[in-house]
């Protein structure tokens, strides 16, 4: 089975990693290096500083040359490290890149162990686990596929929208799917941006036109993804497009269907604070500029005849009949900027949201401070009409607590707030304004500058926690602990500001399910690396943009946005992508075509051979997951490069001392060998 | 009689425990030194036989990683690994296997700590239990 059989038996190399001190202070690498050599088939063990460094990895080559390695192992970080760092030396140096073998003694060994007796013997049993594995492995030709010219974007808030504008420009096609009616996500419900007070609709809406207009953009609204097959380069996007009732490209959003509209319901972009018709356009700026009917609100026309709209619309653009639509779209790439949804203050009844109506949320605010929002403009209580004289802001609800299963900072909500106040002071001069924080973080650029400014406007910035808000005398009353004077106080008050935080956007699981994306702990996406991999994950071809990730603000959303796209376009414009050879291969001599393994595979890559009478595995659809040889009962399933032999070989490696005896560190080989 | 350091050999999905493993490694969180983990592409990958080798052959404990119900990398992997191991721990007692001896965990690409307070238990667990001698007659399985 092994490549070992017929030809001579191979000659390793084993290098054992300093990694500076982050291995050496809790490894003892010499002592590795040495018990290296002594195992067979090694022809070489050193010990070097830095491997991933350039003459790390010219060690490597030399040695394969000079030497005749056939057979390499690197006992370092974590192979979803520097495998493919490797594996490309290995392959420079004119060898196989699946003949590379990774040894985990950093994230696994000496960045968890204490005792450096304890984790140089488990180093060594480690590089010993690989070194045996290393024996049995066999070379793999690696396969290329073309990569489909096409991106689809997910999500169409601020960061798909730029997501897709810089792919569109790169010359690539876009699919931008977004789930509401209208493309512009939560930027578009805001009124000023901090720290500079620019207009979000100001310097939203035109580059929402502009992906109207984009020829290289197919605008999918109403649309979710159902699933996703395939792999990078090469997926396939199941849509559903979800019936609009309007034909999108002959209605010119007159507002003709609206006036005759009989029904009311709370309008969601306003946050309920106005109503909608049953056919309506969810905002003025909307793209596409069309209307949609709510076919749940709808009268219908039967049994409940209606249909007035209809008869209103003079380009004949209303169909009640239109059906749903489920679309496959091929594309290369998927940016996922899936964006958040703010945290539900009814989660914590202590504050009153939901009770007592002057109790608002900061996005309700928002709308209230907005020209084109349902008050036009105007701060009022929404009890009764009146101006407040005195308004509370509320900071870090839903953020920053554990006990609502969020640990995190929101990131956006102090300067949020900090720009309401200032909106507010600037509406309403004569308004008390006070705002209740657990710490300030003006970050960024700008904020402390704006902070402060606000601070002198005569906004009074106090460090408490709010316990509870209740009424007394038709007032409201926020019972703060106020923790800096070390005592609970009550201030009565005439509106109060929750500053929710963020959470992920609904329906965030059931799309990490259909992508197979990790999760933050946070429950965000998982980026592959939260320092050097901030846009990818864990999925090759699929990248994250925005808060889809975790909060962030407008320009870390539009960054990371660029950075997707120029992902995304750099993949496309290679054009070719390795396919994994590690996938599954039938004996055929051994299948008895039972048919078990056809069962089990998630891929129906498994198909019968009518002519031979035998399982084949279909290459391209094969995943490499395994399942099917640990359940052939003939053994004629083979995992390539985790096949029954090497696993079993590493068992006996790692089984082959009594663990239970450590032996002394101090007693190194002499180190002949290792100088080699 | 010094003290009893268990052998444990483990088995982690590369896309989530495996991950967790590591994530745990990148936090500089700490558990016993007894653990050797076998990377598998997917739980499902985990034939019943690596580990009925791995208790014959001087694993006193024999501990698995996969994704949590509904994330697994490979759609369905790590329910196949949840049946077979459900099956195989109905079968070891009868083998002279307390099968506490071989856990199965869900540990998420993010979650180290519960990476590392796993293999904290199940490390302890294997202690209490003391080695695993398959030359002592088999104590009656309890059925």
């Amino acid at each position: 089975m092994s490549a070992g059989d017929k030809e001579s038996p191979p000659r390793i190399g084993v290098y054992i990693c300093h990694c500076g001190i982050n291995i050496a202070q809790t490894v003892d690498v010499k002592a590795v290096a040495g018990h290296a050599a002594t195992l067979p088939n090694v022809a070489v063990a050193r010990d070097y500083m830095y491997m991933c460094s350039d003459p790390g990895q010219d060690l490597i080559k030399k040695d394969v040359k000079e030497l005749g390695l056939t057979r390499v192992v690197v006992a370092a970080c974590s192979p979803r490290m520097h495998e493919p760092t490797f594996r490309g030396a290995v392959f420079g140096a004119g060898m196989n890149p699946y003949l590379f073998e990774m040894c985990n003694i950093r994230e696994q060994c000496s960045w968890v162990h204490v005792d450096r007796v304890e984790a140089t013997e488990k180093a060594k049993d480690l590089v010993r686990s690989s070194a045996a594995r290393a024996s049995l492995l066999e070379p793999l030709e690696e396969r290329y596929a073309d990569v489909t010219k096409a991106v689809m974007v997910v999500g169409a808030g601020i960061a798909g929208i730029q997501a897709a504008l810089d792919v569109a420009e790169a010359g690539h096609k876009v699919y931008l799917v977004e789930r509401d009616a209208s493309i512009g996500g939560h930027m578009a419900q805001l009124d000023k941006t901090f720290p500079t007070l620019d207009c979000s609709a100001c310097i939203l809406t035109p580059k929402m036109v502009d992906c109207a207009r984009h020829p290289n953009i197919e605008l999918l609204t109403l649309s979710t993804v159902k699933e996703v097959a395939g792999f990078v380069g090469n997926f396939r996007v199941k849509v559903h497009e979800r019936a609009r009732f309007v034909d999108a490209s002959q209605c010119t959003a007159c507002g003709d269907c609206a006036k005759v509209c009989p029904q009311r319901f709370p309008d969601e972009f306003n946050l309920g604070l106005s109503t909608r018709t049953a056919i309506y356009q969810p905002f003025p700026q909307a793209v596409p500029a069309a209307f949609c009917r709510d076919a749940a609100q709808c009268l219908g026309r039967l049994p409940l005849a209606c249909g007035r709209c209809i008869e209103a619309c003079e380009k004949h653009c209303i169909d009640f009949d239109q059906p749903d639509k489920e679309r496959e779209i091929d594309v290369g790439a998927i940016v996922l900027a899936t964006g958040m949804d703010v945290f539900d203050a009814l989660t914590l009844p202590e504050f009153g949201y939901g009770k007592y109506p002057d109790v608002l949320t900061s996005l309700e605010l928002e709308r209230l401070c907005s020209a084109g929002g349902p008050t036009g403009g105007r701060i009022i209580r929404i009890s009764d009409g009146e101006p407040p004289k005195d308004v509370v802001f509320i900071h870090c609800v839903g953020s920053r607590d554990k006990a609502v299963g969020n640990e995190y900072c929101s990131r956006v909500c102090c300067m949020f707030i900090i720009k309401q106040a200032h909106l507010l002071k600037d509406k309403l001069p004569d308004c008390k304004i006070t705002s209740y924080y657990m710490d300030i973080r003006a970050y960024g650029k700008g904020f402390e500058e704006f902070y402060d400014r606000v601070r002198e406007e005569g906004v009074l910035f106090k460090r408490g926690k709010p316990s509870e808000i209740f009424k007394r005398k038709g007032r409201l009353v926020v019972r703060v602990d106020d923790t800096l004077l070390g005592k609970v106080v009550e201030h009565e008050t005439d509106m109060v500001v929750l500053g929710v935080g963020l959470v992920p956007s609904e329906g965030y699981r059931e799309l990490g399910q259909i992508l197979k994306l990790s999760l933050s702990s946070d429950r965000f996406f998982l980026e592959a690396h939260p320092k050097l991999r901030p846009v990818d994950t864990n999925i090759d071809g699929v990248y994250l943009a925005g808060c889809a990730q975790g909060p962030k603000d407008i320009p870390d959303t539009v960054s990371q946005a660029k950075g997707a796209a120029s992902s995304a376009i750099a993949l496309l414009n290679k054009g070719k992508v390795k396919v994994d050879p590690v996938v599954a291969e039938i004996n055929e001599d051994a299948c008895s075509s039972c048919h078990i393994c056809e069962a089990l595979c998630p891929y129906s890559a498994l198909i019968y051979d009518t002519q031979k009478g035998v399982m084949t595995v279909n290459q391209i659809l094969c995943k490499g997951c395994g399942v099917c040889p640990s359940a052939c009962p003939s053994a004629a399933i083979s995992m390539r490069h985790f096949t029954d032999a090497q696993i079993d070989a590493q068992l006996d490696a790692l089984l082959a001392r009594d663990m239970t005896e450590t032996s002394d560190v101090s007693d190194r080989v002499p180190s002949q060998k290792v100088e080699a | 009689m010094a003290q009893f350091n268990p052998t444990i050999i483990g088995f982690a999905c590369n896309w989530c425990c495996y991950a967790g493993a590591d994530l745990a490694g990148t936090s500089r969180m700490k558990y016993p030194a007894n653990l050797r983990i076998i990377r598998v592409m997917c739980s499902g990958r985990i034939d019943p036989q690596f580990i009925l080798k791995a208790f014959r052959d001087g694993a006193d404990g024999v501990f698995i990683g996969g994704c949590h119900p509904g994330d697994c990398h490979y759609v369905s992997g790590n329910y196949k690994a949840r049946k077979r191991i459900f099956l195989l721990r109905n079968l070891l007692a009868g083998l002279g296997i307390e099968p506490e001896r071989l856990e199965l965990e869900w540990v998420s690409a993010s979650e180290g700590q519960r990476f590392a307070d796993a293999v904290t238990q199940f490390t302890e667990r294997i202690k209490q239990l003391g080695r695993l001698d398959l030359n002592q007659p088999a104590e009656p399985a309890g059925h």
